[in-house]
């Protein structure tokens, strides 16, 4: 073993490589871990979608569980603070009749130095068939990917402000159910994107899935130097990145991951940026109003919008447990051919 | 040369009404297996004059060969009553083999509670059950032996097609 890693904080770990499909997609197509929406296909996407539908209907069932990952250990990684992504996952595996390992890192042998990779070499002994990373360093999934064992999954529950490709995969499948044809759409990504991983990977899937028009709505202390290359329409002002749009996905203020001061202060935030019910009116009528969550009620949205009938912030969490069985099921048939 | 499938409908739902009328049974749940099970099961409702909706069910996530295959490229979503307690359920399908499909039908029919009964129909019986699953209600019976199988093509029309069964389904 040439590489050694400790996971604490400020750990340098490689960046994502230039060709992750190498890396999450089988020789044959078939997608073996989920790192990065970046580099998928349309097909592919469309695939993961269909396949969460039908999961979705599941709900109607006496017995909400299908036998699909019986025996099979998936283990969830978490290096960083979650609620919804975690519980999802781990509902997601349960649903699939998999055993869930919860390893809460803050309390496990990472906090007496021991490396990543030996953290993961030894829960790969106890022979489990997926990891669910979630880490503040962009590139850990893909790390822990190339390191595992054959035979293992990994998928990326967020990396730093690099990637969550579930979460990016459950707001289309939201989009999909209530708009259908992406090709029309025009879909307002509102705040922080500098910090987000959220909406990194949302701008990949919507232009993946050849989305009408993408825009980003930020000022431009929030926006990534590279945000030219995203294709994507850049908007500093919110009231007209707003006017006519079908979709709008706010996002939360990231003040955890600010190393310096961005913003003036919350209230100005609210004041430029913030969705009031008044903004909302400039959108489509019947445009959605989401957020991946955790919503800074009076930060980034007003508590009437998030809460309002645009709002379908609920759907998403629910949505994201289909969306975790598809990823899961599909990364675990992939093992096998 | 095949079988005539409307003609082979028929007698199904000859066979069918004389089942239900000896079990004392007035309105079945038909529910066919995707995907030509549904077509068979849709024919069948209709000549019964069953007045429930079709259930539909797609076995993929209760294959047992899932951990060998992988997942199906198309699962298409299973659409049944809420609840099946206490209901007589027709459970279709079109060719009924090595009974691995209806071994997984029942196991996900049984997650949305608990049939009164199930009958199994299906179209074609043929040789090579691999599990103890036998079928009330017939349509044809045929001998094909290893190396070829029956499909059924359609929706519209229905035929039934002898074919070469590939060698490397054969080693799996």
């Amino acid at each position: 073993m040439t590489e050694t890693l400790i996971a604490h904080p400020g750990a340098r770990l490689p960046e994502p490589g230039p060709l992750p499909n190498r890396l999450q997609l089988t020789d044959d197509g078939q997608l073996r871990h989920m790192l990065t929406i970046e580099g998928l296909n349309r097909e592919l996407l469309t695939e993961i979608l269909d396949t969460a539908e039908s999961f979705a209907n599941m709900n109607e069932k006496a017995v909400k569980k299908v036998p699909l990952l019986r025996g099979k250990t998936i283990v969830n990684l978490f290096f960083e603070a979650s609620t919804r992504t975690r519980t999802t996952f781990e509902l997601a595996a349960k649903r699939l009749s998999a055993d869930v390992l919860n390893v809460n890192i803050n309390t496990s042998s990472a906090v007496k130095g021991e490396s990543l990779l030996d953290t993961l070499r030894n829960i790969e002994a106890m022979n489990v068939d997926m990891f669910v990373v979630r880490h503040e360093e962009s590139g850990t999934a893909h790390f822990i990917a190339r390191h595992v064992a054959p035979g293992i999954s990994v998928l990326n529950a967020g990396d730093g402000r690099h990637a969550h490709p579930t979460q990016a995969l459950l707001d289309m499948f939201t989009i999909r159910r209530h708009k259908g044809d992406f090709t029309k759409l025009k879909v307002a990504i509102v705040g922080d994107i500098l910090h987000s991983r959220v909406a990194r990977s949302q701008i990949h899937a919507l232009n993946i899935l050849q989305t009408g028009e993408v825009r980003v709505v930020a000022p431009c202390s929030l926006l990534p130097a590279d945000v030219d290359q995203l294709g994507v329409h850049v908007y500093n002002d919110l009231d007209a990145g707003l006017q006519d749009v079908d979709v709008i996905i706010m996002l939360r203020l990231q003040r955890e991951r600010m190393e310096h001061a961005h913003l003036p202060s919350e209230h100005e935030y609210y004041q430029l940026f913030g969705l009031t019910s008044r903004r909302l009116q400039l959108a489509h009528p019947t445009c959605l109003v989401m957020h991946p969550g955790p919503a800074n009620r009076g930060v980034e949205i007003e508590s009437a919008v998030a809460d309002g009938p645009h709002s379908v912030i609920l759907e998403q969490v629910t949505y994201g447990i289909s969306v975790r069985m598809a990823v899961m099921s599909m990364v675990m048939g992939a093992h096998q051919a | 040369m095949t079988p005539d499938v409307p003609t082979l409908l028929d007698d199904m739902a000859e066979q069918a009404r004389h089942h239900l009328k000896t079990h004392g049974i007035d309105q079945p749940i038909v529910v066919g297996i995707h995907s030509g099970g549904v077509w068979i099961a849709e024919h069948l409702r209709e000549r019964l004059g069953v007045e429930r909706p079709l259930g539909k069910l797609d076995i993929s996530f209760y294959r047992d060969d899932f951990s060998r295959i992988g997942m199906h490229p198309q699962v298409r979503p299973s659409e049944l009553p809420e609840d099946l307690d206490g209901e007589h359920v027709l459970l279709v399908d079109d060719v009924l083999f090595t009974g691995r499909t209806i071994r997984a039908a029942l196991n996900e029919l049984f997650d949305y509670g608990r049939p009164a009964s199930v009958t199994l129909a299906v179209l074609v019986e043929r040789d090579g059950r691999e599990l103890p699953m036998e079928a009330a209600i017939v349509g044809a019976h045929m001998e094909l032996g290893k190396t070829e199988q029956i499909k059924l093509r359609g929706p519209e029309p229905l035929r039934l097609e002898r074919v070469a069964i590939d060698p490397e389904d054969l080693k799996a």
